[in-house]
Parts: structure tokens; C-alpha cells; sequence
């Protein structure tokens, strides 16, 4: 894989405030990347330092290995679909798409905006005003329009969070074979973990103008390095414990689970000997229901609030040495009971799931 | 009930004045009194031979022409900047430049005639009134362009410019032709104040009195009332075409860019 964007030592101020701090990363040709964070934590002003709308305080910025400090956002390789999508009311469909053709005389107008519609899914759309559209459709104009330019870059600024979730759920897959079909590096800006998740091929996930991970979402899920990488992405328990041995294998003593051995892997930033945080997915740990056996470690425990989702049903359960309940993620499966708060149960667990963290 | 005969004698009392102009325009008298005594138009036909008149109104429109367009201008600037940039006494900056629009204008007459004479040291002329009448309509046009401008998605120029063009490219080929309406709205009520404007005007013309002015004069001559009338009527009538015509384009300008209509000033 050749690398297409990479940043070095990136730092962003606007006025006192310290938007990007320290920015290292490097994407690559080809790549489907996501910035995920909370609101306020720079994703989008990262995505703007790379559109070229905004100018870094320090650090170096490369596209296609060339310093782009300076150049405007029209000489850059990069095109951007913006949040409100920005689609030009007083122009036609087509007239919107074919806009960036102004400055490229090269390139056949009327085949081009024909291809890169049809190439959304819009064909035959071409005469209709832009006030005409859904949000649906108004995101695959500002698609076609950024597309048209066969950019080395397609940024995407928070595309989805202006559509209802059904329509959001179609255009993740929809943007993802887009992005297979036209193999040009996406970067995708986004709030919502699960987004990320379904469409990335790796994820940087920023908190504070800083990049607190960046992995590919399984990684990122299954082994993530904080405690806050861990929240923001998906359910997770946490346990005081104490690690008794740190070496290939990992000894520790978990509150309320008891010891066990681990790998070396399961604790991503290294752990030493003393007090640690050991973190647990509600769906890695299960509720044994009357009849069902198991070969796992299990542990005794009363249920203490249940949510009930239709497919799934979320448990709080308490068990002894635990100051908070364990939350557990259950299917409904055939013959499965919904529990009632204050039945006894067995919660089963593997060490395998959990994760070790400082 | 009380509604609505409040209403309609507050209407009355709006309109009945305007009303009376028309009709002493083409009454045969040259006493301003009922009863009417016959339809004439011969105040129209001296209007046409007035020599000094036509040299006013040219006058008039030379200035109202210049106003209207370099305070749309400063309209623009500062409505551009009011939406699309946040700078530090951004509310109190704007508030500054909207304060001619309540000062009265015999104040801002006098002391602008102050400047002109004693501290800049230039001769009265069309351009001091120029100058004056730019200071009062500028706040009118920044209200007007205003909507035009809060109602643009500021990401709109930044596709533009994303999309290959320069930021002035961007700005005339997407800013422009969405606030159009609103600048054309803009340049005729700032047209229209010129035009009428009299304290000013009074204070601040050189050699070559405005229209306005020149009426004024005629007023010494009771027996020119009636042309005055005349004139007048045209005036009025012209006013009410530009206003309205600079309303419906504020108001298309609005269903153009796709917003629910919330201010103007009609």
C-alpha cells in the first residue's frame, strides 16, 4: 500500500485555543479512513486542514508526497462533500455537477455528469432544480459533484447525520461500494462509532484535538487503548484488578471474577505488575439460562434492571465484589426467558475477552 | 368591530394626504380649496417646459443613482462579513454602522455641513450630498441584504472554491446570483431615499439644487402650489413602484435560496 496523505507533527490554533495537538497519521491510496470523536474534539477541523480550508499552526501536511502548505483548497487533489452538502440552489442537477468542469475544458460535460449520476444512482435527474430533491438525494448530487473530478481524496464531512437512520443504514453500504467501485481514498468524518465501524478500513479516533487511537474497527473494538476509546466505541465493563505477573502470559486477579491467565495481547498499551483496569464487552459475557450447559468460567449473580430491545435484551447484573452491575447483552433466542429483576442467575465469562488497561 | 373602525381611520389618516396630492394635481385653481372647480392638466404641461425643474431632477438622479449603488456596495461588504466571518466587537461594529438610521437628520445635516466646510475645507456639491445620503441609505441597504446574506450556507462559497474556482470566482458565480434579489431590492429603496431626501440635501447641495430642494423653493410662489402638486404625484407614485418592485424581488430572492421570509420592511 502506498501512502497518499500523510501528516507529521500537526498543530492547529485558533486564537488560544488548541484545536489539533500534535497530529500524526498516514492514510493511505485506496483507503476508506474515519475520524470519529465527540463534537468539539478537531475531527472536522483535521478534515478541513486537509481540504485545505484551513492552514496548520505546525507540522507539515503531504498529499502524493508534496508539502501543500499554502495552497488553496481549489489547487489541492481533494474534493469535499460538506455536511448541509452545499448543493447550489439557483443551478440545476446537472449545472451543480458539472460545476467543477468550469476550469477542465478537457473533459466532455454532457458524458461525464450522464456517468457520475448514474454513477449515484440519479440517472435522469439532470434537469430537475436543486430545491426538488430529498436529503437523499441531495447528498448523491453533492457526491456526483465531488466524484466528477476524479479527486485523489473524497472528504466526507459528517454525511449521514442529516438523514433518517433507515436512509443513513442504505447509504453506509452504498458509500462503501461507491468507494470499492471508484477505488479513491475516502476520508470519512463522523460522530457515530457505528458508522465508522460498518464502512472503515481504519479508524482514528480523536478526543481533544488528539488522536487517541487509530486502528482498523476490529482492533479498535476488540483491543482498544483507554478507557475512553473503549466508551465512546460501544458498551464496555470495567473491573479493578491486580496483575500478579506480567510476561508472554499475563496473571491478574479481577474484583468479582476471580484469577485467570491472559495473553500479552489482551492488555494493548503493555501492563506492569500492581493495580490495573480490566474492560469487558456486555456481549462477551452471557446469562446461562435453565437447561443450557456450558464449558466457560461462570459466577453466580442477581438480575438488577433489564432493558428489552426486540432482538436483544441488555441485563444489569450484580454479583459480589462488584461495586457496579455487569451489563450483559443477550439475543433473544428460541426458548430464551426475558428474566425478571431480582432472579438469581449465572453469568458466564471467558478470559479471552477481556481487555487490560493501565 | 372597534378593530376594525380604528383601522380604517388610522388608514385615513396614513393616506388621506397622499390622496389630496392627485387631486389638487388636476384641479383647475390655482388655490389649494374645495370646492374643486374644474380637471386641468395643464400643471403637468408646465412641468415639461420648467427648464430649472429638469436640471433637478437630472441633478436628483445623477445622486440617487451614485447613492444607490455605492451604498449597496458597503451594503454588501458589511453583510458579507456580518454572516460569513465572527471578529472581535462583531454586534457592536454592526450596531455603529446601523445608528445613522435613527440619528435625526438634521443633526447628521449640520454636522456633516460642519466637516465639509470647516474641517475638510471643500466646496458644497453634488458629491458632499452624495457622501451624506451614502451614510443614511448604507444602514438601510445592510438591513435589506442582511436576509440575503444570514440565509446563505456558508459552505456554499467553500464548495465553490472546493469544486476549483478562486474565492472571487466563487463569491460571483454562487454568492452573487443568491443574493441577488437582495441587492437589487437594496439599490432602489437606497434610490428611492435619495430621491426624496430634503434636510441634507438643503444643507449639503452646492450650486445645483435636488429636486426635493427646488421644490422647497417653489413653495415662496403661491401660485406654483399646483405644480408642486403635479410633481409631487409623480413622485409619489414612482416611490410606490420602486418600493414595491424592490419588495417582490426581496421576496423571490427569499423562495430562491428555499427559507421561510421573516423580515423586510414591507
Amino acid at each position: 500500500m502506498t501512502s497518499l496523505i500523510s501528516l507529521s507533527g500537526v498543530n492547529k490554533y485558533f486564537g488560544d485555543y488548541h484545536a489539533l495537538r500534535d497530529i500524526n497519521l498516514t492514510i493511505n491510496q485506496g483507503e476508506f479512513f474515519s475520524l470519529l470523536g465527540p463534537s468539539g474534539c478537531g475531527k472536522t477541523t483535521l478534515l478541513r486542514t486537509i481540504a485545505g480550508f484551513e492552514g496548520v499552526s505546525s507540522g507539515v501536511v503531504m498529499i502524493s508526497d508534496r508539502d501543500v502548505a499554502g495552497v488553496p483548497a481549489n489547487q489541492r487533489p481533494t474534493n469535499m462533500v460538506f455536511q448541509s452538502y452545499a448543493i447550489f440552489p439557483h443551478l440545476t442537477v446537472a449545472e451543480n455537477v458539472a460545476f467543477g468542469l468550469r476550469k477542465r475544458p478537457d473533459i466532455d460535460k454532457s458524458t461525464a455528469v450522464d456517468a457520475a449520476l448514474d454513477m449515484v444512482g440519479l440517472t435522469g435527474f439532470g434537469h430537475r432544480s436543486a430545491h426538488e430533491l430529498s436529503g437523499g438525494q441531495r447528498q448523491r448530487v453533492a457526491l456526483a459533484r465531488a466524484l466528477i473530478l476524479k479527486p485523489k481524496v473524497l472528504l466526507l464531512d459528517e454525511p449521514l447525520s442529516a438523514l433518517d437512520k433507515k436512509m443513513r443504514e442504505q447509504m453506509q453500504v452504498e458509500l462503501m461500494q461507491l468507494q470499492r467501485h471508484v477505488g479513491i481514498t475516502f476520508i470519512l468524518v463522523t460522530h457515530d462509532q457505528e458508522e465508522a465501524l460498518v464502512m472503515s478500513d481504519r479508524i482514528a479516533v480523536m478526543f481533544d484535538g488528539e488522536i487517541g487511537q487509530m486502528d482498523d474497527p476490529e482492533t479498535l473494538y476488540r483491543r482498544p487503548n483507554s478507557r475512553r476509546v473503549a466508551e465512546f466505541i460501544g458498551k464496555m465493563n470495567f473491573m479493578d484488578a491486580r496483575v500478579t505477573r506480567s510476561a508472554a502470559q499475563i496473571d491478574v486477579d479481577v474484583d468479582g471474577l476471580g484469577a485467570c491467565t491472559i495473553d500479552a495481547e489482551q492488555a494493548p498499551v503493555g501492563i506492569d505488575v500492581g493495580l490495573a483496569k480490566v474492560g469487558i464487552r456486555p456481549e462477551t459475557l452471557a446469562i446461562l439460562f435453565d437447561g443450557e450447559t456450558t464449558v466457560r468460567e461462570t459466577i453466580s449473580g442477581v438480575v438488577d434492571e433489564v432493558v428489552y430491545y426486540g432482538d436483544m435484551t441488555y441485563y444489569d447484573v450484580r454479583i459480589d465484589g462488584v461495586d457496579t452491575p455487569l451489563n450483559i447483552a443477550m439475543k433473544n433466542l428460541i426458548g430464551r426467558p426475558v428474566l425478571d429483576v431480582g432472579e438469581p442467575t449465572t453469568v458466564v465469562w471467558d478470559a479471552r475477552s477481556l481487555v487490560l488497561l493501565p | 368591530m372597534t378593530l376594525r373602525v380604528y383601522a380604517i381611520a388610522y388608514l385615513i389618516f396614513l393616506y388621506a394626504p397622499i390622496v389630496l396630492l392627485p387631486v389638487f394635481a388636476f384641479n383647475d385653481a390655482t388655490i389649494i380649496a374645495f370646492p374643486l372647480s374644474g380637471f386641468t392638466t395643464d400643471w403637468f404641461s408646465q412641468l415639461l417646459t420648467t427648464q430649472a425643474l429638469h436640471r433637478s431632477v437630472q441633478n436628483s438622479l445623477y445622486i440617487a443613482c451614485i447613492t444607490a449603488v455605492l451604498s449597496t456596495i458597503l451594503g454588501v461588504c458589511a453583510a458579507r462579513a456580518g454572516a460569513m466571518y465572527n471578529f472581535p466587537m462583531k454586534r457592536s461594529i454592526i450596531g455603529l454602522v446601523m445608528i445613522p438610521l435613527v440619528l435625526p437628520e438634521i443633526i447628521v445635516a449640520v454636522s456633516l455641513l460642519v466637516v465639509a466646510i470647516q474641517i475638510l475645507d471643500m466646496g458644497l456639491s453634488n458629491w458632499t450630498v452624495i457622501a451624506a445620503h451614502v451614510l443614511i441609505c448604507t444602514p438601510f441597504s445592510i438591513a435589506i441584504l442582511n436576509g440575503a446574506f444570514q440565509n446563505l450556507d456558508p459552505s456554499m462559497e467553500e464548495a465553490a472554491m472546493d469544486l476549483g474556482e478562486s474565492r472571487w470566482s466563487a463569491f460571483r458565480l454562487v454568492t452573487l446570483p443568491l443574493v441577488m434579489p437582495g441587492i437589487v431590492s437594496s439599490m432602489l429603496i437606497a434610490f428611492t431615499i435619495s430621491l426624496d431626501e430634503f434636510i441634507i440635501a438643503f444643507f449639503l447641495t452646492g450650486a445645483n439644487p435636488t429636486m426635493p430642494v427646488y421644490i422647497w423653493g417653489l413653495l415662496r410662489f403661491p401660485a406654483s402650489l399646483p405644480v408642486v402638486m403635479a410633481l409631487g404625484t409623480i413622485l409619489v407614485s414612482m416611490s410606490i413602484v420602486l418600493l414595491t418592485i424592490a419588495e417582490i424581488l426581496r421576496r423571490r430572492g427569499m423562495a430562491r435560496v428555499g427559507v421561510k421570509d421573516k423580515g423586510g420592511f414591507l
